[in-house]
């Protein structure tokens, strides 16, 4: 046979199809310690957050507690404002503000809040340094991970859980003494008399603070988080991201220190991978934009701190936008972002408005149903209410009911009521009125409430008064 | 026990449950694509990747299928099945009653203990009395307790069977059935209208003089036995004072006569059974201390 006439063998065995679980273990995440720049900036804007949190419960204001949140009175104290739940809308508005204003932040510079400000961030990376001071640096740990169990690998592990439980405690605490005042609940807690439902509540946070920070880690950033879902939505070619710049650092590849890198065929990028080493979620930045990734920037600092031992200049990973990678330049102000800071600046001017207009002081009025109205003796018409008066100024005061709507309409009963502050009084009284001033079966009937020594201090309330058809 | 409607329950969830778990198993396993990292489907240009997903899910999967199923075999759900724990809503609404009723009986039993002539004046009282007036007297006597058509004003000083706390008390305990006997038949309407001139005029109102003493020969006849002579009432009976001014039932001519023509069997509801003896005793301190 000649060569042309020849049939190379094939393979035609089908090939082994393995089998896959559709469900995989996450595989452990060793973060690498790295300082730099932003691991400061990070500093800086955690401690003071931090710091706020956990002391601010302990802060009075007139007798109080500066910061409560007193459900079983149904008040919540900021400093000196108290909300009612009638100021419920609000407290909404200003949830519906904060939201706005972090779509707005998003919009320019990504998720920064992910990466410097977020709860589960700021915790995990605690627990992280908890566990760098008890079990060591990365690759100490993936060895004591790998060991066999010995006095020291359990010292080691005690310390670190132990640790992270009292972190936890103290958060739960913490988060418990808004809503507990703080000052009572930790010597009740020493005593044993804090009630079973704030025992329950602090058991809950601190387990929680302890599974999230201690173990979950980025799985709550990469599936139970809504906001890691949807913040790419608020992207765009200008949106800040960490990204790596690869028409800089393309072809990657190790090289000898000394080497010059015009001479080289390679780009900047060494290959160490430090980047993916660093990363608390596990990723290889380098692979571009990742949901994943949580903006924290350990992998700019990481790379920045070789380009330095390599005298190249900084920035191979850096802040950036899509934009700038193409070649351009990122444009800050744009309409989108000119349109949220006018849409901001209007909602803050509107709720600002609304606190200080907001009067302490809600009237409320019933009218009896099962009398519809009564008729005197005289002829006259009664109508029968229950108006409740919510004095919501710490101050009491005296307070004056009046009527308007229907001409030579009287009250039947006492006009003048003493409040204290934060009284909540169910007031009954009689309207009567002749018929010849009602055209109508229901008429309108106003009626207000004032403070005889703080005229501003006014409240009113629409009701209807009624007669024989 | 088991009804056609209990089993269709039953087997629905049964079938449910051990589908969703089916559904868990049954997706657990594929096949590796060898070169292929996305699912294949391309939406507008975009593609998926087929990622693995979190073993965690899996647990936690099975951990509230297991719930479930412990939940089923505890409480009710199983259709008619009643539960291990044999828990209904309405044992649980008695119990939540029962723990109410135990935290606020100390404190009206202390009240029960008081005469009521005393308490009546204290501010508590009058606020547990308000809520509890609002809540069962106030439908018919108006939320002021001035009264209204047909229902006595509680706040003055004419009372139809007495003003004194222990009257009081037995009106709330017992009711009271008002036997105002119609007088149409016998009085005829002239009579009616005569007797209605009488009563005007004991009231000061203007009248015609000559029919007012033709009713006042009609009021000796019938009125005065219930009514007394001069017609000031007799609270054993439960006959109203008619001199006053006070008219349950209206003071107009027609009112009046519609009164005496069809009777009046105006009815209180008795309270014992509807409400506990500590709280007919702040109501009857409450109701006393209006008109004081």
């Amino acid at each position: 046979m000649s060569d042309q006439d020849r049939i190379d063998l094939q393979d035609v065995a089908p090939a082994e199809v393995a089998e896959l679980d559709l469900y995989q273990r996450r595989e452990k995440i060793y973060t690498r310690k790295i300082e730099g720049y932003f691991q400061r900036v990070r500093l800086y804007t955690g401690w003071p957050l931090l710091l706020g949190y956990f002391l601010l419960p302990w802060l009075d204001w007139e007798g109080r507690q500066a910061v409560l949140f007193d459900l079983p009175e149904r008040k919540f104290y900021i400093l000196g404002l108290v909300f009612w739940p009638q100021d419920f809308p609000m407290l909404a508005f200003l949830l519906i503000i904060a939201a706005f204003g972090l779509f707005a932040v998003t919009t320019v510079a990504g998720r920064i809040w992910c990466g410097y400000t977020c709860p589960q961030t700021v915790w995990t990376s605690i627990f992280m340094w908890l566990e760098q001071k008890t079990e060591g640096s990365r690759n100490q740990r993936i060895k004591l991970d790998k060991a066999p169990w010995s006095l020291e690998k359990l010292v080691r592990k005690v310390a670190k859980h132990g640790s992270w439980l009292f972190v936890g405690f103290a958060t739960g605490l913490t988060f418990v003494g808004y809503f507990y005042p703080i000052k009572t609940l930790v010597p009740d807690l020493a005593n044993l008399q804090a009630s079973g439902w704030a025992v329950f509540w602090i058991f809950f946070f601190t387990v929680a603070t302890y599974a999230n920070a201690g173990w979950m880690r980025e799985q709550v950033c990469k599936y139970m988080c809504p906001y890691a879902r949807f913040q790419s939505v608020m992207f765009d070619q200008d949106t800040l991201i960490v990204s790596y710049d690869q028409k800089r650092g393309e072809p990657r590849g190790s090289r000898k220190r000394s080497a010059k890198l015009e001479e080289l065929n390679l780009g900047e990028c060494i290959d160490c991978e430090l980047c993916s080493q660093v990363c608390p979620t596990g990723i290889d930045i380098r692979n571009g934009l990742q949901y994943e990734c949580i903006g924290c920037a350990l992998c700019i600092d990481a790379c920045n701190s070789v380009m330095d031992k390599m005298q190249y200049p900084r920035g191979l990973i850096r802040y950036t936008s899509e934009h700038e990678l193409q070649g351009g330049t990122t444009h800050w102000l744009r309409p989108r972002i000119i349109g949220y800071v006018v849409v901001l600046c209007l909602m803050v001017g509107v709720f600002w408005y609304n606190m200080l207009t907001r009067v302490p002081l809600e009237l409320t009025a019933i009218r009896d149903r099962n009398q519809l109205y009564t008729t005197t003796d005289s002829g006259a018409i009664d109508n029968i209410y229950t108006l409740q008066l919510v004095n919501m100024h710490p101050d009491s005061h005296e307070f004056e009911i009046s009527i308007s709507g229907i001409d030579g309409a009287k009250i039947i009963g006492d006009t003048h009521y003493r409040l204290d502050g934060g009284e909540v009084r169910s007031i009954t009284l009689r309207v009567r009125a002749e018929p010849e001033t009602l055209d109508k079966p229901s008429t309108q009937l106003d009626f207000k409430a004032v403070a005889s020594d703080l005229p501003s201090l006014q409240a009113s309330s629409e009701s209807r008064f009624m007669k024989p058809l | 026990m088991a009804s056609f409607w209990s089993l269709w329950v039953i087997i629905l969830t049964a079938v449910t449950i051990v589908g969703i778990t089916w559904i868990l198993f049954a997706n657990r396993k594929r096949e590796q694509q060898p070169q292929e990292k996305t699912t294949g489907h391309v939406y507008d240009g975009i593609e998926e990747y087929d990622n693995p997903l979190p073993a965690w899910w899996f647990y936690m999967f099975l951990i509230t299928i297991l719930f479930g199923v412990g939940y089923l075999i505890v409480y009710p759900g199983m259709g008619n099945f009643p539960g291990l724990l044999g828990w209904t809503q309405v044992d649980q609404h008695d119990r939540e009653v029962t723990t109410a009723e135990e935290k606020y009986r100390d404190m009206r039993d202390r009240y029960l203990a008081l005469p009521v002539e005393e308490i009546a004046g204290d501010p508590k009282v009058r606020k547990m009395g308000m809520r509890l007036f609002g809540n069962n007297c106030a439908q018919c006597h108006g939320a002021d307790a001035k009264g209204a058509y047909g229902f006595p004003n509680l706040t003055d000083d004419d009372w139809i069977y007495g003003g004194d706390p222990a009257t009081i008390k037995a009106t709330l305990i017992n009711g009271r059935r008002a036997a105002m006997p119609a007088w149409g038949d016998i009085l005829g309407d002239q009579g009616v209208s005569e007797s209605t001139e009488y009563l005007l005029a004991l009231n000061g109102r203007d009248v015609d003089d000559a029919k007012a003493s033709a009713g006042e020969k009609h009021f000796k006849t019938y009125c005065a036995a219930c009514h007394g002579a001069d017609g000031t009432g007799n609270p054993a009976l439960g006959a109203p004072n008619l001199t006053n001014g006070i008219w349950l039932y209206g003071g107009t001519r027609e009112q009046i006569a519609h009164t005496l023509r069809a009777g009046r069997n105006g009815v209180m509801p008795a309270f014992d059974k509807t409400l506990s003896e500590d709280k007919i005793h702040i109501l009857t301190a409450y109701v006393y201390s209006l008109s004081q």
